[in-house]
Formats: C-alpha cells, sequence, structure tokens
C-alpha cells in the first residue's frame, strides 16, 4: 500500500471501483459540498473535488476534501499546474497530506482564457507529468524538488487523467505510459461515448501491460438535455460526443431517462473491456443521478475495506 | 539582436549520441556577433567534432538563419551534404534552430541556449518563436519551440484538448505538440519522446528568473 485510502485498497483488492466527480461551490458555504458528500458518500469509493475546473474560480479543492472528510468520504484532491509553482504545489501537498488528503490527481489545468478570469497571467511552471514526477518523488524518496529532505512521510495515492479521444490517437498511449513512467497509481479517461473507440485504445494499453502497472477508471458522463449534447459536441475541448448520441437526444421523449440509459449501457460495455479496473462518473451539475446510476449498473453495494 | 551562447560540449556530444555524419549550421548575423555561432566557432566546432570520431559532411554560414526563405536557398546548394548526414546541429537563437528545421527533413540539434533578446527583435512574422528560455529543448521536441508555441509550455503534450491538429486555447494556431509529433514521426524519431523531462530550471530563463546583466 502506497497510501492506504480507501480508493487504494478497493483497486488493490481487483473489485471494480466507482468514484465520482463533486464540484466546489462558488462561495464560501460548506453545505453545498457537504450535502454532495452524503448523497454520494454510500454510492463510491472515492469522490474528486475538482480544482477551479475550466479557470472559474471555485471553493478550493484542499478545503473541499477537507470538509467531504470529516463526513467520512474518501476525497481525491485535483491539483491542475495552471495557478501554482513548484513552491506553492509541494506546500499543499504537504498541507493537504497532514489533513489527511492521501489522493491527489495531476492534471495540466484548463487554460486560463476558458475561465472567467481570462486576464490572469497563467503559471505552468510545471506540467501533469512533471507533478507526478514532483509527487512521487516526494513520497518514495522523501525529497522534495530541489534534493532537500522531507521531514516525516508523504502517503500518497497519485492519480492522473487522459484523453483517449484527443489526437494524434496513436501518441496518446506513449503519453499514457510516460505518465506511468514518472509515477501515476491510477488514471481517470476523459468520459467516454465511442466506446469502440475507447476499447481499441485499451487494447494498445493493455498490449503494452500498463494495465498491470496503473489503474485505468474510465470516465462518464450522464447527458441531462439535447442542450447538452450539443454543446459538448461543439463547444468543450477534450470532449468527442458521437452525432447518433446527440440524435438519441433529440429524439427522446424524455431526454434525462434517455440520457441515463445511454450512461447505463456505455457502463455495460466498460465493464467488459480488459483492464479497465472502475468508473469515474462526472456528473457535472447533476451529482443526484450518481445514485442511481450505480444502483441501475449493478455496482452497488460498495465495498467496505 | 538575440544572445546566444553555445550549450557545454558535453550536451552537444550527448544530443548527437549515435549519430555519425553531422552538418553544421552557422549564423553571420547574431550569432556570429556573440561569437556562439559565427565562422570561427563553427570550424572549432568542426575541428571538436572530428576529434570526437565525427564525419562533418559540411557546413553553411548563412547571413540571417532566421530568415527561412535565405536559409531554404542556401541550404538547397548543400543538397548532397545535408542529404548525406545524420543529423544538422545548428550554432543559432532558437529561431534559427526552428527555421533550420523547417526547411530540412533531418533531426536538427540546438547547439545554443538563447538567453536575451539584448534589445530588439528582429522582425519576425513567420511561426518559428523563441521566448529565450536559457536552456534549448528544441533538441527533444524536433526542432519546434513548445515554450514558445504551447501556450501551457507543456514539456509532455499534446494536452487532452489538441483536436484535428489545432489548439484548443486557438483554433487559428497549429497545436505545438501536433506539429512535434507529425515531425518526429516523420523522421521515424517519435522515441525521442519516450523521455520523462524533468521540471525546467526557469532561473535561466528571461521571463521567470531573476534579473540579469545581458
Ligand atoms: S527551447 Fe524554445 S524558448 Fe528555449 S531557447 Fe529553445 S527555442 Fe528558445
Ligand atoms: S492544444 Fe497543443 S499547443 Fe494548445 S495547449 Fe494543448 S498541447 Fe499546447
Amino acid at each position: 500500500m502506497k497510501a492506504g485510502t480507501n480508493l487504494e485498497k478497493v483497486l488493490e483488492s481487483g473489485r471494480f471501483a466507482v468514484t465520482a466527480e463533486a464540484g466546489p461551490p462558488r462561495g464560501a458555504v460548506p453545505s453545498v459540498i457537504l450535502r454532495k458528500g452524503e448523497l454520494l458518500k454510500a454510492f463510491c469509493d472515492a469522490l474528486n473535488v475538482t480544482d477551479n475546473q475550466t479557470a472559474i474560480v471555485r471553493m478550493s479543492s484542499l478545503s473541499s476534501c477537507v470538509l467531504l472528510k470529516q463526513l467520512g468520504v474518501d476525497p481525491v484532491m485535483q491539483m491542475v499546474c495552471r495557478d501554482r509553482n513548484r513552491i506553492a504545489i509541494q506546500s499543499d501537498v504537504l498541507g493537504a497530506v497532514a489533513l489527511g488528503i492521501w489522493n491527489i490527481l495531476c492534471l495540466t489545468g484548463d487554460y486560463q482564457s476558458f475561465g472567467d478570469h481570462p486576464t490572469a497571467k497563467s503559471v505552468f511552471d510545471l506540467d501533469s507529468i512533471q507533478l507526478i514526477q514532483v509527487l512521487s518523488q516526494m513520497r518514495d524518496e522523501k525529497k522534495f524538488l530541489s534534493g532537500e529532505k522531507i521531514s516525516g512521510e508523504v502517503p500518497l495515492f497519485i492519480g492522473a487523467v487522459e484523453n483517449p479521444y484527443a489526437d494524434p490517437f496513436e501518441y496518446r498511449v506513449l503519453r499514457l505510459a510516460k505518465k506511468v513512467k514518472a509515477g501515476a497509481d491510477f488514471i481517470q479517461t476523459q468520459a467516454v461515448f465511442d466506446v469502440s473507440k475507447f476499447a481499441k485504445w485499451m487494447e494498445m494499453v493493455t498490449d503494452r501491460g500498463l494495465d498491470k502497472e496503473v489503474h485505468v477508471l474510465a470516465g462518464v458522463i450522464p447527458i441531462r438535455s439535447v442542450g447538452m449534447a450539443r454543446h459538448m459536441r461543439d463547444n468543450v475541448p477534450g470532449v468527442s460526443v458521437p452525432d447518433e448520441v446527440v440524435t438519441r437526444m433529440e429524439d427522446a421523449k424524455d431526454a434525462r431517462e434517455e440520457g441515463l440509459k445511454i450512461c447505463l449501457e456505455i457502463i455495460e460495455q466498460i465493464k467488459e473491456i480488459p483492464g479497465v479496473h472502475g468508473i469515474h462518473i462526472m456528473a457535472v451539475a447533476w451529482e443526484e443521478i450518481v445514485p442511481t446510476i450505480v444502483e441501475r449498473a449493478g455496482l452497488l453495494p460498495r465495498p467496505l475495506i | 539582436m538575440l544572445v546566444s551562447e553555445q550549450k557545454p560540449m558535453e550536451e552537444i556530444l550527448r544530443s548527437l549520441d549515435g549519430e555519425k555524419r553531422i552538418f553544421l549550421v552557422g549564423c553571420k548575423g547574431c550569432a556570429e556577433g556573440c561569437e556562439s555561432g559565427g565562422e570561427q566557432q563553427v570550424i572549432e566546432m568542426k575541428q571538436k567534432l572530428e576529434e570526437e570520431g565525427k564525419t562533418i559532411t559540411g557546413f553553411s554560414l548563412i547571413d540571417m538563419v532566421c530568415n527561412e526563405s535565405l536559409t531554404r536557398m542556401k541550404l538547397a546548394s548543400h543538397r548532397q551534404a545535408t542529404d548525406s548526414a545524420d543529423s544538422l546541429l545548428v550554432l543559432t537563437c532558437g529561431i534559427g534552430v526552428q527555421s533550420t528545421a523547417a526547411v530540412v527533413d533531418k533531426v536538427v540539434h540546438p547547439g545554443c541556449n538563447t538567453i536575451s533578446s539584448g534589445g530588439a527583435h528582429a522582425e519576425w512574422k513567420e511561426a518559428e518563436r523563441c521566448l529565450e528560455c536559457g536552456d534549448c529543448i528544441l533538441d527533444y521536441t524536433g526542432g519546434i519551440c513548445p515554450i514558445a508555441r504551447c501556450p501551457k509550455n507543456l514539456f509532455h503534450g499534446p494536452c487532452g484538448g489538441s483536436e484535428g491538429g489545432k489548439c484548443e486555447i486557438h483554433p487559428d494556431l497549429p497545436c505545438a505538440w501536433h506539429l512535434i509529433i507529425e515531425r518526429l514521426s516523420k523522421l521515424g524519431r517519435l522515441d525521442k519522446l519516450e523521455a520523462v523531462v524533468p521540471p525546467k530550471d526557469w532561473s535561466v530563463s528571461l521571463t521567470g528568473g531573476p534579473p540579469r546583466p545581458r
């Protein structure tokens, strides 16, 4: 065990893991995140808290994780490179570990021009792979990036993301291999809609034996409305929604039910793909659907280890 | 004027590892003035590399390597020598390395670090750009600069938003990492990208490091 978090235990025991995303509020009221924690707690092995996702200012991931931890949730703190240099990053990691936040997910971060402060100066002192390197050095060698010693242990279960749909397709697995080499323990992927393309990617992952070195959790997004389907297809960088999905949403009488059905069908197929160790549900602003998804996908009860 | 200085010989030799036949490019503009890649330095480099057992298939001194059309023309007249080389070593600022990379289908190695613009930039509207980061990594990226051309300064791109060769941040801009991968696959050198690059030393960079007397 590297950190012994609930997520790590579930994955290491070979069970099919379920994680979900809980976006922090655009304000300082703790009840918003606490409500999401209460709602999702029994249905997931861990909850991700995003770090100013799409460069929109929200409550910090670290404090939201602490709030969730108080409820008994195993939080995954997302950390982006956009807003912090190596000094702030390492300091935040120490603080998080001290507060019992031991799952950290490393991302580069959405560019500031997408968010609500497009005039900000970005940092990008490290990129996501270098962030993984820094975290694994802190944990395994008990050293800061500078080489100076850290006093005490830094237990961490290190996560990263990968997008099987971004171009160039053949190169994405090589990039995943680099994340594994840098020290990633688990991977959460961008949302899967085109399952056959994802399966092809997973085949390349297993061909390289990477599924033996890292736990891959496939991302899923339940679509709530036709507008959301279109918006994701046309405007969200990195997300690829096939036209069939949009058409199905358009033709449906009950869009929400159809979105849920599509999501469940995708999970059914994902479960059969060799090398996939779990799912990560990103129900952006529709967290209340997560219990239904987990239940109808036959993934209850969640293991207690 | 772009101020550059030669990389340490060990680093240059490391980047030429496994390559026997080298073509040299020098510049009679800024690099000549900085004594990092003018006529004398090119001749010295030729000797040093020959002492290391390399064969220099030829060299070219170009008035302004940053002028892509001029460089294309000049290098065309050395066609045989560049074709028979394993790679090119370019003793110029980062822009010169990139304009060389843009006109020859060979691996191009930077021989210098660009450390300051030392005054005014030359008028430069082409895509190749250099942000004077002080520790040139064009060797790893196939002669295309991710520091200047990837808005996120990625050392391990492309990010998850790169689609159809376009940068997610600006649909009119090519994704720098897409270009890097395209070029390295064309050269059969995608293996270069298997490396995990440690965090960059920004202290030598013009933007990010402490002020420096140049
Ligand atoms: S890596 Fe880019 S910014 Fe740095 S010296 Fe080379 S060309 Fe210039
Ligand atoms: S799309 Fe390419 S150039 Fe743009 S930020 Fe991503 S990796 Fe960098």
